[in-house]
Parts: C-alpha cells; sequence; structure tokens
C-alpha cells in the first residue's frame, strides 16, 4: 500500500516538472512550424501550428545564411576542443605526477582561472587580437578557446590521472622509459574515460559559446551559429517563425551529442566540480 | 637536473598559451581601469576616477543590485529545488533516466537560444505564460514580462533557473551517492521517519556538495552575461542591467575602455572571494587523497 504510494507519487511529481519543463521546447517547436499568416492572425505561442511548414526551416538555413554559420561553428568547436584536450593532458601529466616547488600554485592558478568572471578578459584579449592581426579571424577564436579552457581541463584530467596507481608509473620509470613514452604509452591510454567525458563538456560549451565571438569576430563570413541567430533575430524582426526555427536548427547539434553522450556530460560535470 | 626540468617541458605550451590568453589580461584589466581610454588615441592615466565615478553611476548601482537579485535568486530556488528534483528522481524507479534525461535538455543549449525561446514563454499577449494566466482566471496576474521595469529582472532570472535547476540537481545527485545507505538505513531502523532521515542523516553528510553548489552558483549568478544581452539588452533604461553586461556597453558601445575595465575590476574583486571558497574546498580535497 505504502510503496505504491511513493510509486504513484514519483510518476506524478516527476511528470509534473517534465511538463513544465519542456513547455519552452514546445513553444519554440510550435513556433517554428507556423505560417507567417498564422502568427499574425492568432499572434499566439503556445497553439499547435493549423498548416505545418517547413519553410522557415529552409529560409533560416539558406537566406538567413545559418548553413554557412555551423561550418564555421563546427570548425571552431573541432580544433578548439582538440587543442584545448592535447595541451590540457600535458600540463595535467606534470601536475599529477612530479613534485616540484610551483607545483601548487600553478594547479591553483588554473583552478581559479576557470571561474573569473569573462570581464576582466575582454578588454586585453580584444586588443591583443587586433593588434596581432588574430581579429576576425577563426583561429583567433579558437586559441581564445583552447588557452581559457586549459584551466578546466587541466584541472579535470589532473584530478582523474592522481587516482591512476602510481606503481604503473614508477614501474615504467625503473624500466627506463621517457617522460614523454610514459605520458603517450602509459597514462593517456588509461585517462580515455576522463578524455571522453571532458570532450563532450567541453564541445557543449565552445559550440554554445556566444560572447567571444561576439568580441572577436566582425565579418559575416566568419559568424557563429550564435552571433548568426541574434543577427537572423535582427534581420526578420517579427518573423518569430523563421527565428524560431534557427533557434531551433542551433540546437540540433548540442542537443544530439547531449542525448548520446549524457552519461559522459553528467560525469563530467560531476567530476569537475564535486570530487574536485 | 634533468628530472627537475621535466614537468616544466610539459608546461610550456600550455601556461605560455594561458599567460597569453588569461594571466596577463587579468593583470592588463587592472592597470586601464586606472586610465581614460576610447580603444584607439593613447590612455590617459586618471588614478582612481574611474572608481569614483563609478559609485556615483547609478546604472552601476543599479547593475549591482541587480546582480545582487541575481545571486538571491539562484540560491534560493537553485539550491532547495535542485535539492528536491534530485532526491526525488534518485529513487529509482522505472524511468527515471528518462525524467532526468529530459529535465537535463536545457544544459546542451545556448543560452542565445534559451533567451529567444523564452521571449516567446514571456510575450505578453500570445507568451504561454500570460496564456495560462488567463485561461485560469488569474488575469491581473499577465504581465508585460520584459518590459516592465520592476519586474523584469526576475523574468531574466526565472529564465536562467531553467538551466540553473538541472545543473544544481546534477551536482546533488552525484552528491546523495556519496550519503552513506548503511546510515539511513540505520536510522529507519531506529524509527527515524521521512523528514527525521532528511534533516539528520541525508543533509549533514550532503554539506560538501551544498557548500560547491552554493558558491557555484553565486559565482554563476555574478558572471550573468548572455541571457540579460540577448532577451534585453540590459534594458528598459538599464533596469535589467547587470554588471557583466554594463561593462561590455560601456567598454564595446561607448568606447570607455578604462570605465568598461573599473566595472570589471569591481566584477571581478566581488567573484574573488567566492573563488576563493571553491578553491580552498578543492585544496582541502586535495589534502586528504
Amino acid at each position: 500500500m505504502k510503496k505504491t504510494f511513493r510509486a504513484t507519487l514519483f510518476y506524478v511529481l516527476c511528470t509534473l516538472i517534465v511538463v513544465l519543463w519542456m513547455v519552452p521546447f514546445v513553444v519554440a517547436f510550435f513556433t517554428a512550424f507556423k505560417t507567417m499568416d498564422e502568427i499574425f492572425m492568432l499572434r499566439n505561442f503556445w497553439s499547435p501550428p493549423k498548416t505545418w511548414t517547413f519553410e522557415n526551416f529552409k529560409i533560416a538555413w539558406i537566406e538567413g545564411r545559418m548553413a554557412r554559420y555551423f561550418i564555421n561553428t563546427a570548425i571552431v568547436t573541432a580544433v578548439s576542443v582538440a587543442g584545448t584536450l592535447l595541451l590540457s593532458s600535458l600540463s595535467a601529466y606534470a601536475l599529477a605526477w612530479y613534485e616540484f616547488k610551483l607545483r601548487t600554485t600553478i594547479l591553483m592558478i588554473f583552478v581559479s582561472g576557470m571561474l573569473i568572471p569573462f570581464q576582466m578578459l575582454l578588454i586585453p584579449v580584444y586588443r591583443f587580437s587586433v593588434v596581432t592581426g588574430l581579429y576576425d579571424t577563426l583561429i583567433g577564436v579558437i586559441l581564445f578557446h583552447v588557452a581559457f579552457q586549459l584551466g578546466f581541463c587541466t584541472f579535470f584530467l589532473r584530478n582523474f590521472m592522481v587516482t591512476i596507481p602510481s606503481s604503473l608509473f614508477d614501474a615504467a620509470r625503473i624500466d627506463g622509459a621517457g617522460a614523454f613514452r610514459i605520458y603517450s604509452k602509459i597514462i593517456m591510454p588509461l585517462v580515455k574515460p576522463a578524455v571522453a567525458a571532458l570532450s563532450i563538456l567541453e564541445f557543449t560549451w565552445i559550440w554554445n559559446d556566444y560572447l567571444w565571438s561576439l568580441i572577436l569576430l566582425q565579418s559575416d563570413a566568419k559568424k557563429t551559429v550564435t552571433i548568426g541567430l541574434t543577427t537572423l533575430q535582427g534581420q526578420w524582426i517579427s518573423s518569430w517563425n523563421v527565428i524560431a526555427a534557427g533557434a531551433l536548427l542551433a540546437a540540433t547539434v548540442p542537443v544530439i551529442v547531449f542525448l548520446i553522450f549524457q552519461r559522459y556530460f553528467i560525469q563530467g560535470l560531476t567530476l569537475g566540480s564535486i570530487k574536485g | 637536473m634533468r628530472k627537475k626540468l621535466t614537468p616544466y617541458l610539459f608546461l610550456a605550451g600550455p601556461l605560455t598559451l594561458y599567460s597569453i590568453w588569461v594571466i596577463y589580461p587579468i593583470f592588463r584589466t587592472f592597470l586601464v581601469s586606472f586610465t581614460r581610454w576610447d580603444g584607439m588615441t593613447k590612455s590617459r592615466f586618471v588614478g582612481w576616477e574611474n572608481f569614483v565615478r563609478l559609485f556615483n553611476d547609478r546604472y552601476f548601482i543599479l547593475s549591482l543590485l541587480n546582480n545582487l537579485k541575481w545571486m538571491i535568486g539562484f540560491v534560493i530556488l537553485s539550491i532547495p529545488l535542485g535539492l528536491l528534483f534530485a532526491m526525488l528522481m534518485d529513487q529509482k524507479y522505472p524511468g527515471h533516466k528518462v525524467y532526468k534525461s529530459l529535465v537535463y535538455l536545457p544544459m546542451a543549449l545556448s543560452f542565445v537560444v534559451i533567451g529567444q525561446i523564452w521571449s516567446w514563454v514571456l510575450e505578453p499577449s500570445g507568451g504561454v505564460v500570460n496564456a495560462f494566466l488567463r485561461w485560469i482566471g488569474l488575469e491581473g496576474l499577465a504581465k508585460p514580462w520584459l518590459s516592465d521595469p520592476k519586474i523584469v529582472t526576475y523574468s531574466l532570472i526565472w529564465a536562467a533557473l531553467w538551466r540553473q535547476i538541472p545543473y544544481a540537481m546534477v551536482l546533488f545527485l552525484a552528491g546523495l551517492q556519496s550519503v552513506d545507505k548503511e546510515h539511513v538505513e540505520a536510522a529507519i531502523v531506529d524509527g527515524a521517519n521521512a523528514f527525521q532521515r532528511f534533516w539528520y542523516v541525508i543533509l549533514p553528510e550532503l554539506r560538501p556538495a551544498i557548500v560547491i553548489t552554493i558558491t557555484v552558483n553565486i559565482i554563476d549568478s555574478l558572471r550573468a552575461f548572455d541571457i540579460v544581452f540577448v532577451m534585453t539588452r540590459g534594458g528598459p533604461y538599464y533596469s535589467s542591467s547587470v554588471m557583466a553586461n554594463y561593462m561590455y556597453i560601456q567598454a564595446f558601445h561607448n568606447y570607455r575602455m578604462g570605465y568598461g575595465a573599473s566595472i570589471a575590476v569591481i566584477q571581478f574583486l566581488i567573484t574573488l572571494g567566492f573563488i576563493l571558497i571553491y578553491v580552498l574546498n578543492v585544496l582541502k580535497r586535495e589534502e586528504r587523497l
């Protein structure tokens, strides 16, 4: 009796929460499939479309140039994630396996750096990009992401590496393996799960970045998806349906990645903060 | 000798990049905050002038107070609700994974998308919130959520919580895994009711998770930018402005780099205290390892 009551309570409450949480998605979904006539006639964002149309997605993708922005974001994200993972695995390795004077200091610099407000970096990074010619180039954005994400990634990978039994490391050393060999042949294969979790998190964060593209990119041909979305908003001011279609398009990739690799995403979030 | 050099060889590349794009800019921003500079012509040292002006600037004060609202909103809503959701969905009835996935979904979205979606949800005439209020007969509660200066900040916080609560929930779920099941069972044997079990057994063991989650939430509330910028640009009349957004507008729209930098410095100094709490927590765990 008590058991069924508890189960019922679980399902009722969970369903309620999920329905509430899904409302904004449903609103966006309905709006994206509506015709312009219907938007103007009814002026509501919650009723299902009377006639479903794919036209808005086409407009956003082609006329709204979302296709171009997608390519840019894909390039920025792929290169940034790869770069930051590679470099942070090097620094994490040094901070996990070697005793040296500045070890704790360097680790703390990486940890606190990942939490600072971006505003503290905006002006100098912008200036630096202009002076070096990195402004309005994808590589400029990529370099920033790689550098900034080093903080979190180093912290994360190091925490994972210190859980590896040190006997493995010592044994390899006694066998005469060099530091780089130990890194690439012994440690890296063992941290694969952590790298997987981290790459999913980083993928989502960098794909969804808005501020740095806003600061470091200017020309339309270089824009990323998030910037493209706000451009869309400016150009199709009252065409809510086109903007909604654009927003759904922009959300598709991270949502699919999230749904497939959810386990890694959640692992990453929790490993990164709680287990510290 | 060689041994001593090895870690530095591994750190050379990462540290170089990190110094150029993170460490150096922090110091540079401090310097810029003491100057008057339009970003093009030569900058001029003005001492504390920017900071003095800042505290006489009512829009800055407004932004600061709004950040405080964000902080309070995040802490008093995403902590208890995140914990509630976590406790609820930690019960492993069939389907609990599907429920979790769906609630987590906003975490996969960009703030730009979140902002746009919520603009439609909160739209005064056709938005679902007002439509619902009218439908249940609470016409009077239907508001222009994003254009009324008195409530706009709360509307933005509300939108942000859509993503923040699931985030707190994830952190609490991880914390719940480390709660000793035997302690809970012992409490059941001793005849403790559900509330007593929660208050005297689970909550104390969750303390580390709660401290971290509160800290992370406060840091996030002080960093709020994208949602504000996408949904209202800080308007109407700066009523929903926050420090991050005000800094951006001053530095990159009004070309007052020095003034903008001083806003960033204040934002940074306030955040620093909480960053230290976080780092100290991490250090404590380091010692235990």
